[in-house]
């Protein structure tokens, strides 16, 4: 779905990500943990073409989107949700899906944008709720909620989550990465970075570990989890089996 | 037949893909928690965020045998002692082991890996494993006794009780797989038949043979004998032990878990890669290991590679059995000597002259090592016992000792050939 090699970002001469190379198969749920500026979010931020990249190649489903403008990628089928939700905080939430959907109305899927937006109200009921609801006055969770909405009505193959955790309440969180396993079951292929890892390594069948703008780890969501270094650094404690 | 699809028959472009990530995360780990390495890349003036691909590999420098010797004991570890569950050291002589870590994840990886060696043997869950190498600080026993236990196999630890008890164990437990060096398989198989047992009467199916070079001739004795298919495997224990390299059921090379290991073949002379199909030397990076990543470790063994597609639809790369050694490494009832420890001792021993040869011989199925040097006193029985006993405890490892005259001994022009070697081809 998603092979990434090399990948070099820098923000003026510093560097964010050294030589990253990761890659999601169809289908599952990866994650992407490591501490705050660690360059998780410049990752996804590049894959989604927001953040240039100074070398390397992104592969997505086979071809090459490395300097590609988002709207082209968003409409190959690669959404971003962005961290802190990014609402339309004075549009109705109706109004917000609508917009990212815009990609297949341009394509003449009109009909179809209908019935996503049914999809979306499907796995959120809430917002079905709130259609007419300006965006703002919605609660933390609901926003999140809103946000993934809105990347699905893109119709996606891949989804990129950016801390979809953030700032939320512990049930709202397990709520949140429910909805990530639907989705995902759903036949959604899903990239979520996390710094919640803990979670992230519930929902993810495998991850990877971001130090200082370079991976330092990779392998299954078991064995992170049995890593003493990301116990230390990511999980806060040292499990004992 | 008992593949796993997504490690072990992976496409080509998928499983460089695993390993480029893999062996930059390595990289990028050795870089920040082994000093050895740090330095090493500094010297060779490698900038390990210059590696783009995994043909880069070649411009690391390599690793040396005498590099984990330096860093001994803990130096080449990549964590904390107190995240290493386990030590194991290298096989060989006291001043040539080395110390091997694992964390908990590595421990899991390598049952998975032998586990893996084992199903490509033929091995499944009902089987009744006995495993007949020494249990101790050799990774062998415990490597191989781990893997029957992830696949769910009854273990039979028999490690290296006499022949006589491991034949009857064998006999009377209904042992279906047996797990040891060729040498001592052979050992067991004469053992049989002095004890009137019939091959037949044993439940013997598979057999795995590994931890010394060995030969087709010897493959099909074995097989005759022991009513058994018996498969080749390899592993050093410097990268981890057994687990590196299993041969599948078609026995037409050794399946190298490429999705853990890097294994290139290189000219030992120029040290340049060689082309698939010839013999060179293995040169090994972990991919995986936690507490003790290896970059590009020299096996100082010879084999070839190849990546044309075996019967059994796994996908990974075959090395060849190993051919040889590219240094003048012995390997004796399972440990490894060096010629030049023994003449160590011998210019040690006051009496003896710096002149000697070592003969190895097979008797009933054992390796049997007696070294020949030269004495200005042949006839000193308390002096010829007194180096049989230091080479004894130098070696870890009992040779016999000849003393012979002054001027008795061929002497040879340039690199003198001292090791007569008249056990069985390979």
């Amino acid at each position: 779905m998603l092979r990434i090699r090399n990948l070099d970002v820098s923000y003026g001469p510093v560097a964010a990500l050294r030589r990253v190379s990761l890659h999601v198969n169809p289908g599952e749920i990866a994650t992407i943990i490591g501490a705050n500026g660690a360059g998780k979010s410049t990752l996804l931020r590049s894959i989604a073409g927001l953040a240039p990249a100074r070398g390397g190649e992104v592969l997505f489903r086979g071809s090459p989107v490395l300097g590609l403008r988002t709207e082209r990628i968003v409409a190959l089928g690669c959404s971003l949700v962005p961290e802190g939700r990014q609402v339309f905080a004075t549009l109705p939430v109706r109004e917000n899906l609508l917009i990212g959907g815009s990609v297949r109305v341009r394509r003449g899927l009109r009909r179809e944008v209908e019935g996503d937006l049914e999809m979306v109200y499907r796995l959120f009921p809430r917002l079905q709720e709130r259609e007419r609801q300006l965006a703002g006055t919605l609660s933390g969770g609901e926003q999140q909620m809103l946000a993934i909405g809105r990347a699905l009505m893109a119709r996606p193959a891949l989804v990129m989550l950016d801390e979809p955790s953030m700032g939320l309440a512990p049930l709202v969180v397990k709520d949140i990465l429910l909805t990530v396993e639907r989705i995902a079951a759903g036949g959604t292929t899903v990239l979520l970075v996390e710094q919640n890892a803990r979670s992230a390594l519930r929902v993810a069948r495998r991850g990877y570990v971001l130090e200082n703008g370079r991976v330092v780890l990779e392998g299954t969501s078991e064995e992170l989890l049995s890593n003493r270094d990301v116990q230390r650094a990511y999980l806060g404690s040292e499990v004992m089996p | 037949m008992n593949v796993q699809a997504d490690r072990e028959a992976m496409d080509r472009k998928e499983l460089e893909q695993l390993q480029l990530e893999r062996l930059e995360a390595t990289l990028n780990r050795v870089q920040r928690s082994v000093p050895f390495y740090q330095r090493r890349f500094a010297e060779a003036g490698f900038d390990a965020e210059a590696l783009r691909s995994l043909a880069d590999l070649r411009r690391l420098p390599l690793t040396e045998k005498r590099d984990l010797r330096d860093n001994h004991p803990y130096g080449m570890f990549a964590v904390p002692l107190r995240d290493v569950v386990r030590v194991h050291a290298s096989s060989g002589t006291t001043g040539l082991a080395t110390a091997v870590g694992y964390t908990r994840n590595d421990l899991k990886t390598w049952s998975d890996l032998v586990a893996r060696v084992l199903v490509a043997g033929g091995v499944g869950k009902d089987d009744v494993v006995q495993v007949a190498f020494d249990y101790g600080l050799f990774t062998g026993a415990f490597g191989f006794h781990q893997g029957a236990e992830r696949l769910g196999a009854s273990v039979i630890p028999v490690s290296s009780a006499s022949a006589r008890r491991q034949v009857g164990i064998m006999k009377d437990y209904r042992s279906t797989a047996l797990v040891c060096t060729p040498s001592h398989a052979m050992t067991l198989a004469d053992a049989a038949l002095d004890a009137g047992i019939r091959p037949g009467a044993l439940s013997l199916r598979f057999g795995l043979f590994g931890a010394e070079p060995w030969s087709e001739s010897m493959r099909a004795e074995l097989q005759a004998k022991l009513k058994l298919v018996a498969t080749d495997n390899y592993g050093l224990s410097e990268v981890g032990g057994p687990g590196l390299a299993g041969e599948c059921l078609e026995r037409q090379g050794l399946h190298v878990a490429e999705d853990h290991f890097l294994v290139e073949v290189i000219d030992p002379e120029t040290l340049a890669p060689v082309p698939d199909g010839t013999v060179g030397e293995l040169v090994v990076t972990t991919l995986t290991r936690e507490a003790m990543p290896v970059i590009r470790f020299r096996t100082h063994d010879l084999a070839s590679l190849t990546r044309a597609p075996c019967a059994c639809g796994r996908t990974l790369a075959r090395m060849s059995r190993v051919k040889g050694r590219t240094d003048d490494l012995l390997i004796v009832k399972g440990a490894r000597v060096f010629p030049s420890e023994i003449e160590a001792v011998l210019l040690e021993v006051e009496g003896t002259e710096p002149h000697y040869e070592i003969v190895l011989e097979r008797r009933d199925g054992m390796d049997e090592a007696l070294v020949r040097v030269e004495a200005t006193h042949p006839g000193d029985e308390a002096l010829r016992a007194s180096v049989e006993r230091r080479l004894a405890s130098e070696l870890g490892v009992a040779v016999l000792v000849e003393l012979v005259p002054p001027r008795t001994l061929a002497r040879s022009v340039g690199k003198a050939r001292r090791v007569i070697d008249r056990r069985r081809p390979g």
